[in-house]
């Protein structure tokens, strides 16, 4: 073949391969051009951005896992447990991995069986926090849930169970209004917490007890690092931090007396608070009707919340911290008190009651609840029957000032600061106030009102009951609280908080207080008081008050027969105590709404408290055995105006 | 002298080229040792590379003994039975999405590896003795043979080879001295008609150019295999992270890291250090080809030698470029470390070829 290549070929061959020789030569200098700009790129990547890149190794590679302290759990004073972390399994969905998220939502929905409203709070959670990495799809997975689930659990990357523990409130009904409830996390909350010690954290305290003590109760958050794969796989653990738990409360409430105190208002509406007056302990607060706080910490449904705000009772509303009354004849001792104290009366100074009261230069009859009246009354007698006449005049004579600043020493018009949220601070009425928020002037009658404890004049249940406590302890006052002991669980040691016992009442003699206890006591132990029949038979001396709020001022023959006159009209019943008198032990408020007289509602509940806080559970519930209502006893929270 | 003599004929009579033989096995000897670790520590799959690398062996010693001529006379009809092939594949392949394959008694390959080599060995077989430049019918004749081949890989789809196949034909082209006026008009029309070819792309091909532009847009999905490697590459800084030691790999971050990714775990585990001396041993093939298609005293090795030394860098500068971040994932192995028969079996035929321009020369020279 090249043999018989002709001369000329010979040249073209030559000439050809000086062609390929220099493209190749060419082709060889673009290779070495090209490997150095690979060189120089990967030389830029490993040696130039090489930190970068270890440290994006290090994040692929490391994840630094946030681990949830558990809650710190709630006890009764006796140690009965009340608000306990119960092992569940939640479903959680790495928003950040799983993709396209609404059609992964619908195959869990599909396999697992949910239901929509179950979905609800997540949907809410994705549309305000959707960058958080981890959002809670479903918080209690059932057993079959977790089985389904675990079977299927490779078609859902980003999707996991989570083994965690849950609030659970064992009887809550009873703690509804004391306790209260942790919940999700909301937006809101997220603005006042420490975004860091809460990075594990699902749950807050919303209200109550577990709000107050939010802070004793988290705990704080620890941290482990884990080595994982692509999948986000847990391979080992690298470093561990473990969070500290929260703190165990135990509370000062005795859950006997506090059962008791719910059951003894049953289906009425009403609140009732038992204080320690030598502590300032709260030993039950309640507030019927109650609800049942389990289904608020995973997020309620909106159909349950709704019917719960909506409900006419409104059993959400803490009446015991938060409703306002008319206090009624029960502010009738503190009024003795500041009469006695500025030297307007004394005990035997007898004012003349014929059944009503008239301002001397106004026509206008102020009404005594008695019709008949009282004939001369002094100041025990004035307590025993709650004349009204008496506390008219004696009103008077003090004056709105001085019955304002009097008042105020026992909490009235105050918040008494106790370790709940939502306390409302009530309303004691000065001209002041009403030049501000009415834009009238303060009338003398305004002041006759005040004087027997209606008009304006607005205390909570609480409130009540501190004030009574202030009466029993003649002028001494501690915070009320409810956190007794506060323990760490991890050493088992407890601190108690201090509350200072502080002297709010001074008068000029110690012996005004005898006169207006002696007062108290005759309105249950005396012949003609108001709640003689409750306290019949009891074996410890106690001093009481009925009072009678008015709800709406009516015809006066028509309030009169409470029978005719429909129950949302009818006056709320109240009723303080403090038990026994020389060694008080328990300071009671009770409150039934729309119950009618203090004395046939109110003191029969406040008798059965005291029996078994000072005689124990096994008191026979005489005060239940006594008859329902006595129209004659029913107290006069008289008709003004 | 004497010594130099008897030595060349022991191995001329094998037609083995020593230094290239040395070349090529360093290289298959640092993919063994990135496989190990690639593969999680699978033996199994070193052996079974181990085997790949034995069969390419027997292949390239099988070619070498082929003379060039004979490679010249049975050029066409290669080419001729790798197109039936192809055609073949079109209508009864098998394959995930794109067929690939021809199953023949449990037999699987792809035909358009076949193209890879054919290719160039017809077009260097065509120019063989024409005088060089080629004139304008003979460069048109020329693309047409890569063009038949080229279309029918494109169709199946596979993208990529196609462009590695056409490419393979075409630097035999411009080896030959195809005028840049040519290569200019070539490249234009490329340009030209890439926005018609992309309104042909499939889906997953588009999005291939798009994560190369922007591969943040969308980390968990096609950006994920560029960044992953980068993210591998960069952090094994200089030195790297040592051997079996790559979080990335092992912890299965990188995806595909037994094949296409396989550099990236290199990188990973031996740094910037182990990316020089690898690029180092592929130098040596390379200018142990480049050498060869030199001293080749005619045409056609000439031609077929440095086309077949530039695709085998294209692979190597396209797999690593790729690993980068610099060019689109093409799928492209890198030669002789990912794992994979086929490739292996490819590239060992075509250096069996060069083996073969080179240990024949004095035979052709000395007529």
């Amino acid at each position: 073949m090249k043999a018989r290549r002709k001369p000329a070929a010979m040249a073209n061959l030559r000439h050809s391969v000086l062609v390929v020789n220099r493209r190749a030569l060419f082709a060889g200098a673009g290779m070495v051009l090209l490997i150095l700009l690979l060189l120089l790129r990967l030389g830029y990547l490993q040696i130039i951005k090489a930190d970068h890149y270890a440290t994006l190794s290090q994040n692929n590679r490391l994840k630094v896992i946030a681990v949830a302290p558990p809650r710190g759990l709630i006890f009764s004073r006796e140690g009965e447990l009340l608000a306990d972390n119960r092992p569940s399994f939640a479903l959680v969905l790495d928003t950040g991995k799983v993709r396209p998220i609404d059609a992964t939502v619908a195959e869990l929905r599909e396999l697992l069986q949910l239901r929509d409203e179950q979905l609800e709070t997540f949907r809410g959670e994705l549309r305000s926090r959707g960058r958080v990495n981890e959002l809670t799809l479903i918080s209690r997975l059932t057993e079959r849930q977790v089985a389904v689930f675990s079977v299927n659990a490779h078609r859902f990357p980003g999707v996991r169970i989570d083994a965690r523990l849950s609030r659970f409130y064992p009887d809550s009904r009873y703690w509804a209004h004391l306790i209260g409830y942790i919940g999700r996390i909301s937006e809101q909350d997220l603005t006042e917490i420490d975004a860091a010690n809460y990075r594990a954290s699902t749950h807050i305290g919303k209200t109550g007890i577990e709000r107050t003590y939010e802070r004793i109760l988290h705990g704080s958050v620890g941290y482990r690092q884990v080595e994982v794969n692509a999948q986000g796989r847990e391979l080992r653990v690298l470093e561990e931090t473990p969070p500290r738990p929260g703190h165990d409360i135990y509370l000062t409430v005795d859950a006997s007396l506090q059962r008791l105190a719910l059951d003894a208002l049953g289906d009425r509406r009403g609140a009732i608070v038992a204080l320690e007056p030598a502590t300032g302990a709260v030993l039950a607060l309640v507030s019927t009707p109650s609800y049942d706080t389990n289904p608020f910490v995973d997020g309620i449904s909106s159909a349950a919340y709704a019917a719960l705000r909506g409900a006419p009772d409104r059993p959400l509303y803490n009446r015991a911290l938060q409703g306002l009354y008319p206090p009624g004849s029960t502010i009738k001792p503190v009024f003795a008190l500041a009469g006695l104290d500025g030297g307007y009366r004394t005990p035997t100074t007898r004012t003349p009651c014929p059944g009503w009261y008239q301002l001397p230069d106004s026509s206008r009859i102020y009404h005594d609840w008695e019709h008949s009246g009282h004939g001369q009354v002094d100041l025990k007698r004035a307590l025993a029957e709650s004349c009204d006449v008496y506390f008219y005049a004696l009103a008077r004579d003090i004056g709105i000032t001085r019955l304002v600043t009097f008042a105020r020493q026992f909490g009235f018009g105050v918040p008494t600061g106790i370790d709940l949220p939502g306390e409302s601070s009530g309303l004691f009425p000065s001209p002041e106030w009403k030049r501000k928020t009415h834009d009238q002037p303060w009338y003398p009658g305004d002041t006759l009102n005040v004087g027997i404890g209606q008009g304006y004049t607005l205390v909570t249940p609480l409130q009540l009951a501190f004030a009574t406590a202030v009466l029993a302890r003649r002028g001494h006052a501690i915070t009320p609280h409810v956190a007794g002991q506060i323990e760490d669980p991890l050493v088992r040691v407890a601190v108690e908080p201090h509350f200072e016992d502080r002297l709010v009442v001074r008068l000029r003699a110690e012996e005004h207080w005898d006169e207006a206890i002696a007062g108290m006591e005759e309105v249950v132990h005396g012949t003609r008081g108001t709640a003689r029949r409750t306290a019949a038979d009891a074996t410890y001396r106690y001093a009481g008050k009925s009072g009678t709020a008015q709800v709406f001022t009516l015809a006066q023959d028509l309030a009169q027969r409470t029978d005719k006159v429909a129950a949302q009209l009818q006056d709320h019943a109240w009723f303080i105590a403090f038990a026994p008198v020389q060694d008080p032990q328990i300071a009671v408020a009770v409150l039934v709404e729309h119950g009618g007289g203090g004395s046939s509602v109110a003191a029969p509940i406040v008798r059965r408290l005291l029996d078994h806080h000072l005689l124990g559970a096994s008191a026979p519930p005489d005060a239940e055995a006594a008859p329902a209502t006595l129209p004659e006893d029913a107290d006069g929270g008289a008709m003004a105006e | 002298m004497a010594e130099q003599w008897r030595s060349r004929n022991l191995l001329d009579r094998m037609h083995i080229d020593a230094p290239l033989l040395v070349a090529l096995l360093a290289v298959c000897l640092i993919g063994l040792v990135v496989l190990y670790s690639a593969s999680n520590r699978s033996i199994d799959v070193v052996l079974r590379q181990a085997i790949h690398f034995g069969i390419g062996l027997g292949v390239m010693l099988t070619i070498a003994q082929i003379s060039p001529e004979r490679l010249m006379r049975w050029a066409p009809l290669v080419y001729a039975g790798g197109v039936a092939l192809l055609i073949a594949v079109m209508l009864v392949g098998t394959g995930r999405g794109a067929h690939r394959w021809l199953e023949l008694g449990g037999f699987r390959f792809q035909p358009s590896e076949i193209m890879k080599l054919a290719v160039p060995l017809l077009v260097a077989s065509y120019l063989r003795d024409r005088s060089l430049p080629p004139t304008a019918t003979e460069a048109l004749l020329g693309a047409l043979i890569i063009a038949v081949p080229a279309l029918l890989i494109a169709e199946q789809p596979d993208l990529g080879t196609a462009l590695l196949v056409a490419s393979s034909g075409m630097f035999v082209l411009f080896l030959a001295g195809l005028p840049w006026r040519m290569i200019g008009a070539v490249l234009a029309l490329g340009v030209a008609i890439a926005p018609i070819a992309w309104r042909f792309m499939h889906d997953y091909q588009k999005q291939r150019v798009i994560t190369l532009l922007d591969p943040a847009a969308d980390p968990l999905g096609t950006g994920y295999h560029t960044i992953q490697g980068m993210i591998a590459v960069g952090s094994g800084g200089l030195y790297g992270k040592g051997w079996l030691n790559g979080t990335q790999s092992h912890l299965e971050f990188l995806p595909e890291r037994a094949t296409d990714f396989i550099f990236a775990v290199y990188c990973e585990e031996f740094g910037f250090v182990g990316v020089v001396v690898l690029l180092s041993a592929y130098a040596l093939v390379i200018i142990r080809c480049l050498r060869i298609a030199f001293v080749s005293q005619h045409v056609f090795g000439r031609l077929l030698a440095a086309s077949l030394t530039l695709t085998f860098f294209v692979y190597v500068f396209v797999n690593m470029g790729m690993v980068s971040g610099q060019l689109p994932v093409v799928g492209v192995p890198l030669p002789l470390i990912s794992y994979g028969g086929t490739a292996v079996v490819t590239l060992f035929a075509g250096f069996g070829m060069v083996m073969s321009i080179q240990t024949h020369r004095k035979f052709i020279a000395n007529i």
